[in-house]
């Protein structure tokens, strides 16, 4: 079972995400469980599934005004689709990936799967989810750590 | 190294990752005069033709990719020139998957996010050995 105190590791790896990127800090709400299986997503979704000792996904779910201002403050010009698409997995992947500094190499992260528009295909494994939210500039956004 | 002039010599740097964002950042921010860019893959399998058509003397590698992962495309790559400086540029945080990288041949790491700064500074560092 996921514990709530290791909810700590995602939250420093969204803040640290949000500082390095952007150069901006982004706020952290409280924390809180949902047990429905429906945590809830915006338009872009990257979705991490994760193998190894720890089973279920991690997904960073945000709309797009607030990737596109994301992808301006880190210099990119390009603000297509498919670079709003790239930018929401890379987040998902690298919030995932720094986990292991604490979860160890056997939190086996996949590549990212990105969904975007499709709201109905979010679904998590368990009904037992946590969700971080996410603020920034005037842009709000989550974190979901859904593990057994 | 490939090159066999002085340390001033021009050296060709090929990026892999499978984001197009990092792939387009790390050839925005990298800010070493000596460095050209002579191509960008975004899985192993790719980045081995690109390597063999290329021959880079310096490739920053991401891990977490399609196809063939990061590790196993830096075995591939040494096999074909073991004086390639490599820098593993990754998500993945924990010591152990470092050190594996580092055993498999590469010479650096740098962790997924990073500051311009923090990325031209480990390119430094990796030329450093060249």
């Amino acid at each position: 079972m996921f514990k709530e105190a290791e909810i700590r590791t995602f939250i420093d790896g969204t803040t640290n995400y949000f500082e390095t990127s952007a150069q901006q800090s982004a706020t952290v709400g409280s924390p809180y469980l949902v047990t429905d299986g429906k945590p809830g997503a915006y338009e872009y979704t990257g979705v991490i599934g994760i193998t190894g000792a720890r089973k279920g996904i991690v997904y960073f779910t945000a709309p797009r005004g607030m990737l596109t201002v994301l992808l301006m403050r880190m210099q990119e010009t390009d603000t297509s689709d498919e670079n709003i698409k790239d930018l929401v997995g890379e987040v998902a992947n690298t919030i995932s990936g720094n986990a292991r500094r604490d979860f160890g190499k056997n939190f086996v992260i996949s590549v990212p799967v990105v969904i975007a528009h499709d709201l109905e295909k979010i679904t998590t494994p368990h009904a037992r989810s946590f969700v971080i939210p996410i603020n920034w500039r005037t842009h709000s956004a989550k974190l979901v750590v859904c593990l057994e | 190294m490939n090159s066999t002039a002085g340390p001033r010599a021009s050296l060709k740097l090929m990026i892999v990752d499978d984001s197009n964002i990092i792939r387009r950042r790390i050839e925005r921010s990298q800010q070493i005069e000596r460095l050209e860019v002579v191509g960008a893959a975004s899985n192993g399998r790719a980045a081995v033709e690109m390597f063999r058509r290329t021959q880079p003397d310096v490739v920053t590698m991401d891990l977490t990719m399609p196809e063939m992962d990061g590790i196993q495309c830096v075995e591939e790559l040494i096999a074909i020139n073991s004086n390639v400086l490599i820098l593993v540029v990754s998500a993945l945080a924990d010591k152990a998957t470092a050190v594996e990288a580092i055993e498999k041949g590469a010479n650096g790491f740098l962790c997924k996010p990073f500051t311009d700064r923090q990325l031209n500074d480990a390119l430094e560092e990796l030329l450093s050995e060249a």
